[in-house]
Protein backbone atom coordinates (compact mmCIF):
# COMPACT_ATOMS: atom_id res chain seq x y z
CA UNK A 1 0.00 0.00 0.00
CA UNK A 2 2.73 2.64 0.90
CA UNK A 3 4.50 1.04 -2.33
CA UNK A 4 6.36 3.65 -3.84
CA UNK A 5 8.80 3.88 -6.48
CA UNK A 6 11.90 5.75 -8.14
CA UNK A 7 11.73 6.76 -11.38
CA UNK A 8 13.11 9.72 -13.96
CA UNK A 9 11.15 13.07 -14.09
CA UNK A 10 11.27 13.08 -18.76
CA UNK A 11 9.02 16.11 -18.83
CA UNK A 12 7.24 19.27 -16.98
CA UNK A 13 3.96 20.19 -18.16
CA UNK A 14 3.04 24.04 -17.46
CA UNK A 15 0.68 24.25 -14.80
CA UNK A 16 -0.31 26.21 -11.11
CA UNK A 17 0.80 24.73 -8.33
CA UNK A 18 -2.24 22.35 -7.81
CA UNK A 19 -2.04 20.28 -11.11
CA UNK A 20 1.69 20.62 -12.00
CA UNK A 21 2.05 17.46 -13.93
CA UNK A 22 4.93 15.77 -15.69
CA UNK A 23 5.77 12.32 -17.49
CA UNK A 24 8.10 9.78 -15.53
CA UNK A 25 9.75 6.99 -16.98
CA UNK A 26 10.15 3.96 -14.79
CA UNK A 27 12.62 1.69 -16.79
CA UNK A 28 11.00 3.16 -20.07
CA UNK A 29 7.51 2.95 -18.74
CA UNK A 30 6.35 7.03 -19.12
CA UNK A 31 3.59 7.72 -16.34
CA UNK A 32 1.52 10.93 -16.22
CA UNK A 33 2.22 11.90 -12.57
CA UNK A 34 1.23 14.65 -10.29
CA UNK A 35 4.31 17.41 -9.15
CA UNK A 36 2.39 19.37 -6.52
CA UNK A 37 4.60 18.56 -3.93
CA UNK A 38 8.24 18.78 -5.68
CA UNK A 39 7.89 21.68 -7.61
CA UNK A 40 11.27 21.88 -7.29
CA UNK A 41 11.74 18.48 -9.67
CA UNK A 42 13.54 19.17 -12.42
CA UNK A 43 13.81 17.23 -15.68
CA UNK A 44 16.15 14.33 -15.17
CA UNK A 45 15.97 13.95 -11.46
CA UNK A 46 14.50 10.88 -10.48
CA UNK A 47 11.14 11.38 -8.16
CA UNK A 48 9.50 8.47 -5.86
CA UNK A 49 5.93 8.19 -6.94
CA UNK A 50 3.21 6.93 -4.46
CA UNK A 51 -0.46 6.56 -6.26
CA UNK A 52 0.18 9.11 -8.72
CA UNK A 53 2.13 11.55 -6.99
CA UNK A 54 5.69 12.39 -6.76
CA UNK A 55 6.74 12.71 -3.37
CA UNK A 56 10.78 13.19 -2.92
CA UNK A 57 13.15 14.27 -5.18
CA UNK A 58 15.96 11.25 -4.86
CA UNK A 59 19.12 12.40 -3.29
CA UNK A 60 21.67 10.98 -5.66
CA UNK A 61 24.41 11.88 -3.52
CA UNK A 62 22.39 9.86 -0.34
CA UNK A 63 22.55 7.08 -2.95
CA UNK A 64 25.72 7.40 -3.92
CA UNK A 65 26.63 7.07 -0.21
CA UNK A 66 24.74 4.15 0.85
CA UNK A 67 25.94 1.74 -1.77
CA UNK A 68 29.33 3.09 -0.89
CA UNK A 69 28.54 2.07 3.03
CA UNK A 70 27.41 -1.37 2.06
CA UNK A 71 30.71 -1.84 0.38
CA UNK A 72 32.56 -0.98 3.19
CA UNK A 73 30.76 -2.69 6.09
CA UNK A 74 32.86 -5.80 4.68
CA UNK A 75 35.83 -4.44 5.87
CA UNK A 76 34.94 -3.48 9.73
CA UNK A 77 36.08 -6.02 12.30
CA UNK B 1 15.13 -0.17 -12.75
CA UNK B 2 18.09 2.34 -11.20
CA UNK B 3 18.05 3.00 -8.04
CA UNK B 4 15.82 -0.37 -7.35
CA UNK B 5 18.57 -3.02 -8.89
CA UNK B 6 21.65 -1.75 -7.22
CA UNK B 7 19.90 -2.36 -4.03
CA UNK B 8 18.81 -5.94 -4.79
CA UNK B 9 22.98 -6.99 -5.37
CA UNK B 10 23.13 -10.72 -4.28
CA UNK B 11 26.76 -10.51 -3.35
CA UNK B 12 27.18 -7.23 -1.61
CA UNK B 13 23.68 -8.89 0.77
CA UNK B 14 26.20 -12.03 1.44
CA UNK B 15 28.94 -9.07 2.26
CA UNK B 16 26.64 -7.45 4.65
CA UNK B 17 24.85 -10.38 5.96
CA UNK B 18 28.96 -11.50 7.15
CA UNK B 19 29.08 -8.06 8.59
CA UNK B 20 26.19 -8.76 10.56
CA UNK B 21 27.30 -12.42 11.55
CA UNK B 22 29.98 -10.59 13.12
CA UNK B 23 28.65 -7.78 14.72
CA UNK B 24 25.82 -10.00 16.28
CA UNK B 25 26.63 -10.77 19.82
CA UNK B 26 23.24 -11.46 21.67
CA UNK B 27 19.75 -12.30 21.03
CA UNK B 28 17.85 -9.25 19.31
CA UNK B 29 14.30 -8.77 18.59
CA UNK B 30 13.13 -6.33 15.82
CA UNK B 31 10.22 -5.52 14.41
CA UNK B 32 10.36 -4.04 10.80
CA UNK B 33 6.44 -1.86 10.77
CA UNK B 34 5.39 -1.77 7.66
CA UNK B 35 4.28 -4.29 5.39
CA UNK B 36 5.76 -3.61 2.33
CA UNK B 37 8.79 -4.71 4.53
CA UNK B 38 7.29 -7.87 5.74
CA UNK B 39 6.78 -8.12 1.77
CA UNK B 40 10.45 -8.18 1.13
CA UNK B 41 11.81 -10.02 4.08
CA UNK B 42 9.84 -12.93 2.88
CA UNK B 43 10.03 -12.97 -0.88
CA UNK B 44 14.02 -12.55 -0.51
CA UNK B 45 14.18 -15.19 2.20
CA UNK B 46 15.96 -12.18 4.48
CA UNK B 47 14.76 -13.48 8.07
CA UNK B 48 16.19 -16.50 7.09
CA UNK B 49 19.73 -15.71 6.20
CA UNK B 50 20.23 -13.84 9.67
CA UNK B 51 22.01 -14.25 12.09
CA UNK B 52 20.35 -17.36 14.61
CA UNK B 53 20.05 -14.24 17.61
CA UNK B 54 18.07 -12.04 15.34
CA UNK B 55 14.43 -12.35 14.99
CA UNK B 56 12.33 -10.65 13.07
CA UNK B 57 8.42 -9.80 14.09
CA UNK B 58 6.12 -8.16 11.77
CA UNK B 59 3.98 -4.58 12.49
CA UNK B 60 0.90 -3.05 11.82
CA UNK B 61 1.68 -1.00 8.78
CA UNK B 62 -0.93 -2.85 6.49
CA UNK B 63 -3.91 0.06 5.98
CA UNK B 64 -5.83 -2.75 4.53
CA UNK B 65 -5.30 -4.98 7.20
CA UNK B 66 -6.12 -2.48 10.16
CA UNK B 67 -8.83 -0.82 8.03
CA UNK B 68 -11.68 -1.90 10.67
CA UNK B 69 -14.43 -4.32 10.28
CA UNK B 70 -17.63 -1.55 10.31
CA UNK B 71 -15.71 0.85 7.82
CA UNK B 72 -15.86 -2.50 5.16
CA UNK B 73 -19.41 -2.64 6.36
CA UNK B 74 -20.09 0.86 5.65
CA UNK B 75 -17.90 0.76 2.28
CA UNK B 76 -20.38 -2.19 1.42
CA UNK B 77 -23.78 -0.16 2.57
CA UNK B 78 -22.55 2.70 0.11
CA UNK B 79 -21.25 1.01 -2.66
CA UNK B 80 -24.66 -0.96 -3.13
CA UNK B 81 -26.87 2.22 -3.21
CA UNK B 82 -28.20 2.62 -6.50
CA UNK B 83 -26.21 5.76 -8.01
CA UNK B 84 -23.28 5.29 -6.26
CA UNK B 85 -19.98 4.47 -8.15
CA UNK B 86 -17.69 3.42 -5.52
CA UNK B 87 -13.63 3.93 -5.79
CA UNK B 88 -10.92 2.06 -4.16
CA UNK B 89 -7.73 0.75 -4.49
CA UNK B 90 -7.44 -2.90 -5.77
CA UNK B 91 -6.19 -4.37 -1.83
CA UNK B 92 -9.55 -3.49 -0.47
CA UNK B 93 -12.12 -5.37 -2.93
CA UNK B 94 -11.54 -8.82 -1.06
CA UNK B 95 -11.30 -7.58 2.24
CA UNK B 96 -13.99 -9.54 4.16
CA UNK B 97 -16.67 -7.24 5.67
CA UNK B 98 -19.61 -9.13 8.03
CA UNK B 99 -21.33 -10.99 5.72
CA UNK B 100 -19.70 -9.36 1.73
CA UNK B 101 -17.01 -8.11 0.20
CA UNK B 102 -16.82 -4.76 -2.23
CA UNK B 103 -16.34 -8.01 -4.89
CA UNK B 104 -19.06 -9.57 -3.98
CA UNK B 105 -21.14 -6.41 -4.07
CA UNK B 106 -19.79 -5.58 -7.33
CA UNK B 107 -21.12 -9.47 -8.71
CA UNK B 108 -24.40 -8.23 -7.55
CA UNK B 109 -24.61 -5.26 -9.52
CA UNK B 110 -22.85 -2.65 -7.62
CA UNK B 111 -20.67 -0.31 -9.47
CA UNK B 112 -17.34 -0.81 -7.75
CA UNK B 113 -14.23 0.35 -9.62
CA UNK B 114 -11.05 -0.17 -8.94
CA UNK B 115 -8.38 2.95 -9.19
CA UNK B 116 -4.55 3.47 -9.12
CA UNK B 117 -5.05 7.21 -7.72
CA UNK B 118 -7.42 9.35 -5.90
CA UNK B 119 -7.02 11.34 -8.65
CA UNK B 120 -8.70 8.85 -10.94
CA UNK B 121 -11.36 8.82 -8.34
CA UNK B 122 -11.86 12.45 -9.16
CA UNK B 123 -11.71 12.64 -12.88
CA UNK B 124 -14.61 9.60 -12.91
CA UNK B 125 -17.08 12.12 -10.98
CA UNK B 126 -16.16 15.07 -13.40
CA UNK B 127 -16.99 12.46 -16.30
CA UNK B 128 -20.44 11.62 -14.58
CA UNK B 129 -21.70 14.30 -13.37
CA UNK B 130 -25.13 12.76 -12.66
CA UNK B 131 -23.59 10.12 -10.68
CA UNK B 132 -22.24 10.35 -7.03
CA UNK B 133 -18.61 8.97 -6.76
CA UNK B 134 -17.24 7.74 -3.46
CA UNK B 135 -13.56 7.36 -3.18
CA UNK B 136 -12.49 4.71 -0.20
CA UNK B 137 -9.54 7.18 1.37
CA UNK B 138 -7.34 4.40 2.95
CA UNK B 139 -3.67 4.66 4.24
CA UNK B 140 -1.37 5.63 6.16
CA UNK B 141 0.46 8.40 6.12
CA UNK B 142 1.99 7.93 2.65
CA UNK B 143 -1.15 8.42 1.34
CA UNK B 144 -2.72 10.75 2.96
CA UNK B 145 -1.09 13.93 0.88
CA UNK B 146 -2.95 11.66 -2.09
CA UNK B 147 -6.25 11.66 -0.68
CA UNK B 148 -5.93 15.27 1.02
CA UNK B 149 -5.24 16.43 -2.92
CA UNK B 150 -7.93 14.72 -3.90
CA UNK B 151 -10.49 16.82 -1.49
CA UNK B 152 -9.01 19.92 -2.39
CA UNK B 153 -8.92 19.61 -6.11
CA UNK B 154 -12.56 18.73 -5.68
CA UNK B 155 -13.60 21.72 -3.20
CA UNK B 156 -11.66 24.00 -5.38
CA UNK B 157 -13.62 22.84 -8.85
CA UNK B 158 -16.71 22.39 -6.86
CA UNK B 159 -16.81 18.63 -7.74
CA UNK B 160 -20.28 18.35 -5.73
CA UNK B 161 -20.65 14.73 -6.74
CA UNK B 162 -17.66 13.41 -5.21
CA UNK B 163 -16.87 12.27 -1.80
CA UNK B 164 -14.46 10.29 0.35
CA UNK B 165 -14.71 7.66 3.23
CA UNK B 166 -11.74 8.21 5.27
CA UNK B 167 -9.96 5.48 7.24
CA UNK B 168 -6.77 7.27 7.49
CA UNK B 169 -4.39 5.82 10.34
CA UNK B 170 -1.04 7.09 12.02
CA UNK B 171 1.81 4.99 12.93
CA UNK B 172 3.40 6.68 15.79
CA UNK B 173 0.74 6.13 18.30
CA UNK B 174 0.27 2.47 16.68
CA UNK B 175 3.75 2.28 17.61
CA UNK B 176 3.55 3.65 21.01
CA UNK B 177 0.53 1.61 21.70
CA UNK B 178 2.58 -1.46 20.97
CA UNK B 179 6.08 -0.18 22.65
CA UNK B 180 3.95 0.74 25.70
CA UNK B 181 2.02 -2.92 25.89
CA UNK B 182 4.05 -4.89 29.16
CA UNK B 183 3.93 -8.41 26.68
CA UNK B 184 6.02 -6.38 24.13
CA UNK B 185 9.29 -8.07 23.12
CA UNK B 186 10.60 -5.56 20.84
CA UNK B 187 13.91 -4.41 21.43
CA UNK B 188 14.73 -2.66 17.73
CA UNK B 189 12.01 -0.55 15.07
CA UNK B 190 12.33 -0.52 11.34
CA UNK B 191 10.79 2.55 11.16
CA UNK B 192 8.60 2.82 7.22
CA UNK B 193 10.46 4.59 5.31
CA UNK B 194 7.32 6.00 3.14
CA UNK B 195 5.19 6.86 5.70
CA UNK B 196 8.75 9.29 6.66
CA UNK B 197 9.14 10.38 3.43
CA UNK B 198 5.93 12.40 4.12
CA UNK B 199 6.41 13.14 8.07
CA UNK B 200 10.02 13.41 8.39
CA UNK B 201 11.34 11.83 11.59
CA UNK B 202 10.63 13.97 14.63
CA UNK B 203 8.31 11.90 16.04
CA UNK B 204 9.85 9.02 16.62
CA UNK B 205 12.56 10.86 19.05
CA UNK B 206 10.31 10.60 21.48
CA UNK B 207 10.02 7.06 21.35
CA UNK B 208 13.07 5.99 20.98
CA UNK B 209 14.11 8.30 23.91
CA UNK B 210 10.95 6.83 26.12
CA UNK B 211 11.36 3.48 25.49
CA UNK B 212 14.98 2.79 24.95
CA UNK B 213 14.62 1.12 21.37
CA UNK B 214 16.48 2.04 18.56
CA UNK B 215 14.51 3.29 15.64
CA UNK B 216 15.46 3.06 12.04
CA UNK B 217 14.09 4.63 9.19
CA UNK B 218 14.56 2.36 6.57
CA UNK B 219 13.80 1.33 2.79
CA UNK B 220 12.10 -1.72 0.91
CA UNK B 221 14.96 -3.27 -0.86
CA UNK B 222 17.24 -6.40 0.28
CA UNK B 223 20.18 -3.93 0.48
CA UNK B 224 17.90 -1.57 2.39
CA UNK B 225 16.62 -3.88 5.04
CA UNK B 226 19.82 -5.34 5.66
CA UNK B 227 21.71 -2.46 6.59
CA UNK B 228 18.12 -1.01 8.60
CA UNK B 229 18.87 -4.31 10.59
CA UNK B 230 22.67 -3.67 10.65
CA UNK B 231 22.29 -0.22 12.08
CA UNK B 232 19.51 -1.26 14.50
CA UNK B 233 21.69 -3.98 15.87
CA UNK B 234 24.73 -1.92 16.06
CA UNK B 235 22.68 0.61 18.04
CA UNK B 236 22.08 -2.32 20.57
CA UNK B 237 25.04 -4.08 20.87
CA UNK B 238 26.51 -0.38 21.89
CA UNK B 239 23.91 0.34 23.94
CA UNK B 240 22.40 3.01 22.00
CA UNK B 241 18.60 4.11 20.95
CA UNK B 242 18.55 6.88 18.43
CA UNK B 243 16.49 7.70 15.20
CA UNK B 244 18.77 6.91 12.48
CA UNK B 245 17.70 7.63 8.58
CA UNK B 246 19.39 4.35 6.58
CA UNK B 247 16.30 5.72 3.70
CA UNK B 248 18.30 9.08 3.13
CA UNK B 249 18.24 9.02 -0.32
CA UNK B 250 14.23 9.37 -0.24
CA UNK B 251 14.24 10.53 3.48
CA UNK B 252 14.71 13.68 4.61
CA UNK B 253 14.88 15.28 8.38
CA UNK B 254 11.18 17.02 8.31
CA UNK B 255 9.57 15.22 5.45
CA UNK B 256 7.79 17.07 2.69
CA UNK B 257 6.81 20.38 3.91
CA UNK B 258 4.11 20.83 1.29
CA UNK B 259 2.24 17.44 2.07
CA UNK B 260 2.10 18.17 5.21
CA UNK B 261 0.78 21.43 5.14
CA UNK B 262 -1.94 20.35 2.59
CA UNK B 263 -2.69 17.20 5.22
CA UNK B 264 -3.10 19.57 8.37
CA UNK B 265 -5.58 21.71 5.81
CA UNK B 266 -7.88 18.76 5.02
CA UNK B 267 -7.42 16.60 7.98
CA UNK B 268 -7.55 16.78 11.93
CA UNK B 269 -6.34 13.93 14.24
CA UNK B 270 -8.93 11.47 15.59
CA UNK B 271 -8.97 8.30 17.34
CA UNK B 272 -9.44 5.39 15.22
CA UNK B 273 -10.41 2.08 15.39
CA UNK B 274 -7.68 -0.58 14.30
CA UNK B 275 -8.94 -4.15 12.92
CA UNK B 276 -7.24 -6.61 15.02
CA UNK B 277 -6.15 -4.00 17.65
CA UNK B 278 -8.70 -1.74 18.91
CA UNK B 279 -9.03 1.68 19.35
CA UNK B 280 -5.99 3.78 19.44
CA UNK B 281 -6.35 7.42 20.92
CA UNK B 282 -5.11 9.95 18.34
CA UNK B 283 -4.46 7.50 15.64
CA UNK B 284 -6.13 8.50 13.09
CA UNK B 285 -7.24 11.32 10.56
CA UNK B 286 -10.36 12.55 9.86
CA UNK B 287 -12.10 15.49 7.51
CA UNK B 288 -11.88 18.74 9.02
CA UNK B 289 -15.54 20.38 9.86
CA UNK B 290 -14.55 23.09 6.62
CA UNK B 291 -14.20 20.02 4.05
CA UNK B 292 -17.32 17.51 5.80
CA UNK B 293 -19.53 18.34 2.91
CA UNK B 294 -16.74 15.32 0.84
CA UNK B 295 -17.67 13.09 3.71
CA UNK B 296 -19.21 9.92 2.71
CA UNK B 297 -20.23 9.42 6.16
CA UNK B 298 -22.04 12.19 6.44
CA UNK B 299 -23.38 12.48 2.75
CA UNK B 300 -24.83 8.81 2.88
CA UNK B 301 -26.75 7.57 5.87
CA UNK B 302 -25.09 4.53 6.57
CA UNK B 303 -26.62 2.49 9.92
CA UNK B 304 -23.89 -0.54 10.42
CA UNK B 305 -24.92 -3.29 13.39
CA UNK B 306 -22.88 -4.51 15.86
CA UNK B 307 -19.46 -6.28 13.89
CA UNK B 308 -18.11 -9.81 15.36
CA UNK B 309 -14.58 -11.13 13.94
CA UNK B 310 -14.06 -14.64 12.83
CA UNK B 311 -13.10 -16.39 16.30
CA UNK B 312 -10.20 -18.56 14.93
CA UNK B 313 -8.30 -15.68 13.72
CA UNK B 314 -5.31 -14.70 15.38
CA UNK B 315 -4.37 -11.12 13.20
CA UNK B 316 -5.03 -8.88 15.63
CA UNK B 317 -1.60 -10.70 17.81
CA UNK B 318 0.00 -10.54 14.03
CA UNK B 319 -0.56 -6.96 13.32
CA UNK B 320 1.38 -6.34 17.07
CA UNK B 321 3.98 -8.55 16.22
CA UNK B 322 2.68 -11.04 19.00
CA UNK B 323 2.25 -14.22 17.17
CA UNK B 324 3.60 -15.14 13.48
CA UNK B 325 1.28 -16.02 10.82
CA UNK B 326 2.28 -19.62 10.82
CA UNK B 327 1.69 -19.79 14.61
CA UNK B 328 -2.17 -19.51 13.54
CA UNK B 329 -4.36 -22.77 13.67
CA UNK B 330 -6.18 -21.43 10.04
CA UNK B 331 -3.45 -20.61 8.92
CA UNK B 332 -3.44 -22.43 5.31
CA UNK B 333 -6.20 -24.18 6.09
CA UNK B 334 -10.09 -22.87 6.87
CA UNK B 335 -8.13 -19.40 5.85
CA UNK B 336 -6.18 -18.76 2.82
CA UNK B 337 -5.80 -16.11 0.01
CA UNK B 338 -9.34 -17.49 -1.63
CA UNK B 339 -10.76 -17.69 1.53
CA UNK B 340 -9.63 -15.26 3.88
CA UNK B 341 -10.79 -14.47 7.74
CA UNK B 342 -8.55 -12.11 8.20
CA UNK B 343 -7.57 -9.10 6.21
CA UNK B 344 -3.72 -10.43 6.80
CA UNK B 345 -4.40 -12.89 4.71
CA UNK B 346 -5.79 -10.59 1.83
CA UNK B 347 -3.55 -7.61 1.33
CA UNK B 348 -0.22 -8.51 -0.73
CA UNK B 349 1.24 -7.02 2.32
CA UNK B 350 -0.43 -8.51 4.53
CA UNK B 351 2.22 -10.72 6.84
CA UNK B 352 -0.04 -13.90 6.66
CA UNK B 353 -0.45 -13.76 3.05
CA UNK B 354 3.17 -13.18 2.28
CA UNK B 355 3.83 -16.31 4.71
CA UNK B 356 1.65 -17.87 2.29
CA UNK B 357 2.62 -16.94 -0.63
CA UNK B 358 6.43 -17.59 -0.51
CA UNK B 359 6.12 -20.19 2.20
CA UNK B 360 3.28 -22.04 1.81
CA UNK B 361 1.69 -24.45 4.70
CA UNK B 362 3.74 -27.47 3.43
CA UNK B 363 6.70 -26.04 5.21
CA UNK B 364 5.56 -25.91 9.07
CA UNK B 365 3.50 -29.42 8.92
Amino acid sequence: MCLAVPGELVEIDDGDCLTLKGRVSFGGVIKEVNLAFVPEARVGDFVTVHVGFAMSVLDTEEAARSLHAFGELDTLP
Amino acid sequence: MKYIDDYRDAARAHEMLAALHRLTTRPWRLMEICGGQTHAIVKFGIDELLPREISLVHGPGCPVCVTPLEMIDRALAIAAHSGVIFCSFGDMLRVPGSTSDLFRVRAQGADVRIVYSPLDALQVARDNPDREVVFFAIGFETTAPANAMAVHVAKTEGLRNFSVLVSQVLVPPALETILSAPTHQIQGVLAAGHVCMVMGMGEYEPLAAKYRVPIVVTGFEPLDILQGIYMCVNQLETGRAQVENQYARTVQQDGNRRAIDLIDEIFSVIPRKWRGIDEIPQSGLGLCAKYADFDAECRFDVCVGPVEEASECISGQVLQGLRKPNECPAFGTSCHPGHPLGATMVSSEGACAAYHRYRPQREYS
